[in-house]
């Protein structure tokens, strides 16, 4: 049976070699970002590459005017319905000390503007009786660093959400696996300072589909991240308080 | 973020830069940094300067790489210019078609194999990369513009080889080659002497056709060494996919020695038995032997290498055999260096090929005499009526290029249409004055 993706940030480096390898391995994938111009050129790749349907479609985290059309479009896909979530935005922590009107913008990107879409399309899943959905979240989500907080709390909102929605959908036959990447060689981090165990998008979206695969609920990409992660949540919070990692 | 500020290098090492980078992953974010001026660069496989801009800005293409159309019936890809040649060879192979001109490695993008007109080692009949380029879509300001052989053939040979210097490449059109399979038969030859090794290419009837040379044998032994002719056959991709094995640190310098290197090359012609050998192999491991192993660069240490490489005419072999005996003589160590047979294939200007033998021989930038060398050899080129690669080079003299390529002003005129405030130099353009000339 043919499965179609909506794809939502398709523009961000893991979204696109996420989506090539959905492409290469014979699913529909449905492009939804701001530049439709840009992502035209994506869905050409995806059908080169042997996706049988590549589309862009607009969608904006911060304008809920787009939300409604990218369900629509997947009602009329026949078939398995799944969808995954590329979408963030990583300001500088020192940006918003500056201005905390971005913490809106943040919380939106990372996690409501995303929510409210699988929220709306969570009962065609239902009906549909299967699919997956992929939200990629960060492993700044899990735990509230100096550098980085209102990133990685916004991530940890969109966790959370993933964790309850994985609950409903698996009662439909449906799934959602919870992605964290550690640092990723993308356009979002080209040029950040102090960054070290960087993986190429590449290696990420391969582990991201395997985990859709083997039906993973959370996965450290790569897998190392797992091992790192689980010292610093387990420092006490009396120590953690005074660290800047 | 747009930009970062970095070291980086050319395959070699031996030539550097500091600059600004910014790498790109949509129309937009490109033509937002080509507004910085600064040349577009590839996957920086060129071995010299030719890929580097000290102490400016370079946009590096390598994410711009998505597939833009392929028509299954006709073989002809639309593609953007990072794309490398080796994702092209692993997702066309099975389909049954493949890029008609194929270097020495995969990593090179669709973008760097334009600019340098590269060649491979089907030359003698293939032509060179750019001949089977049906269009090339460059970033203007006023916004990506097609050129064609047809309409714009003046651009278009400015381009091809063009080493960057008419614009930014966003995208080219390529007539892939039809394949029976992804198989490759292989004839093993060993080789005792030089000319022996020219009778041998010459008497080739192989689509394929490369051979190795043991550069530090000297005397009777001089130019012995291993050709290695392909003939493409039916059948799936043999073995497992090649999985790379990287080289983790830089090579203490001592690790590509002479007394290493003497080695290595005696175990490398002992491989193959008196009689030669057939193989049947996979199209990557034929055409991309050193893709094996990542970053192979960091063996020649810290300081890294130049490579020299020429090409001189057919009827010169006597001079590239006293070429290869100054090189050996001289004891600089290399590995493997390589010897192939040229047809007259060229697609612009300052395109490298034209009729006869190429010899490519790699020297550790440590070895003081090194330089020195090279510029004997310049000459012994210029004198042969040869020329010398552009895309291997770092060290010729803006003289001897000059002298080497006749249809550099040809070229100059096109460039300064193109790109007339100077915006794509390189560190190559400046050191051989490519840009400056009459």
């Amino acid at each position: 049976m043919s499965e179609t993706w909506i794809i939502l940030g398709a523009s961000s480096s893991i979204a696109r070699a996420f989506a090539r390898k959905l492409a290469e391995r014979g699913d529909g994938v449905i492009l939804a970002g701001r530049d439709t111009a840009d992502l035209d050129r994506d869905a050409a790749d995806a059908r080169v590459r042997g996706a049988p349907l590549a589309e862009t479609i607009r969608f904006d985290a911060r304008d809920p005017a787009t939300f409604a059309p990218l369900v629509a479009r997947m009602a009329a896909c026949e078939g398995t319905v799944s969808a995954a979530v590329f979408v963030g935005s990583m300001p500088a922590q020192s940006e918003i000390d500056a201005d905390p009107a971005l913490i809106d913008g943040v919380v939106t990107d990372n996690f409501t503007g995303p929510a409210r879409v699988l929220q709306m399309l969570a009962p065609l899943m239902e009906e549909r009786g299967g699919g997956t959905v992929v939200g990629v979240g960060s492993v700044a989500g899990d735990r509230g660093r100096i550098g980085n907080y209102v990133y990685g709390a916004a991530k940890a909102g969109f966790a959370t959400y993933l964790s309850g929605l994985r609950n409903r959908l698996t009662r439909a036959g449906g799934h959602v696996v919870t992605v964290k990447p550690g640092f990723t060689d993308t356009a979002m981090t080209w040029g950040i300072e102090g960054m070290f165990l960087v993986a190429p998008p590449d290696k990420v979206a391969g582990d991201i589909l395997r985990a859709v695969e083997k039906k993973r609920n959370v996965i450290y990409t790569p897998v190392f991240w797992l091992g790192i992660m689980s010292i610093i949540r387990a420092i006490p919070e009396p120590i953690f308080k005074k660290l800047s990692i | 973020m747009q930009w970062k500020t970095a070291d980086y290098a050319g395959w070699g090492r031996a030539r550097s830069a500091r600059g600004t980078l910014a790498r790109p992953e949509r129309v937009p974010a490109l033509a937002k940094a080509l507004g910085a001026r600064g040349p577009a660069i590839g996957n920086r496989r060129s071995y010299g300067d030719g890929p580097l801009n000290a102490g400016g800005a370079a946009i590096e293409m390598t994410r711009m790489d998505r597939l833009l159309s392929f028509d299954a019936d006709t073989g002809v890809l639309e593609v953007e210019a990072g794309a490398t040649l080796g994702a092209l060879l692993r997702l066309f192979a099975p389909r049954g078609w493949m890029p008609a001109v194929l270097p020495g490695t995969g990593f090179a993008t669709v973008g760097g194999a334009i600019a340098n007109d590269v060649h491979g080692k089907n030359h003698h009949n293939a032509g060179s990369f750019g001949q089977h380029v049906l269009a090339v879509t460059l970033m203007t300001e006023a916004g990506p513009r097609e050129v064609t052989p047809e309409g714009n053939p003046g651009l278009f040979r400015a381009t091809m080889g063009g080493l960057g210097q008419t614009g930014a490449i966003l995208s080219a059109r390529l007539q892939l080659k039809p394949i029976p399979g992804q198989r490759m038969r292989v004839v093993e030859t060993r080789i005792p002497d030089f000319d022996a090794f020219i009778a041998a290419l010459e008497a080739s009837t192989a689509e394929f056709a490369v051979g190795w040379v043991d550069a530090t044998a000297k005397r009777k032994r001089l130019g012995r060494g291993i050709l290695e002719e392909g003939e493409l056959v039916e059948g799936t991709r043999p073995g497992l996919p090649r999985r790379a094995k990287s080289v983790p640190l830089d090579a203490p310098g001592l690790a590509l020695s002479w007394p290493v290197v003497k080695m290595f090359n005696r175990w490398y012609l002992w491989r193959v038995p008196d009689t030669g050998r057939k193989r049947t192999r996979p199209l990557d491991e034929f055409f991309f032997p050193l893709d094996a192993i990542h970053d192979w660069n960091r063996l020649y240490g810290k300081k890294g290498f130049h490579q020299f490489q020429c090409v001189v005419p057919r009827d010169a072999a006597p001079a590239l055999r006293d070429i290869l005996a100054t090189i050996a003589k001289a004891g600089v160590a290399s590995p493997l260096a390589v010897l192939k047979r040229m047809g007259p294939g060229r697609a612009g200007h300052l395109s490298f090929p034209m009729e006869g033998y190429t010899l490519a021989v790699d020297m550790p930038a440590r070895k003081a005499k090194v330089p020195a060398l090279y510029a004997r050899l310049e000459d012994m080129v210029q004198a042969a009526g040869g020329r010398i690669y552009l895309a291997k080079d770092g060290l010729a003299r803006p003289e001897t290029v000059a002298a080497l390529y006749p249809e550099l002003d040809a070229w100059h005129a096109e460039v300064a249409k193109a790109d007339p405030e100077g915006h794509n130099l390189t560190d190559l353009v400046r050191r051989l004055k490519l840009r400056s000339a009459a």
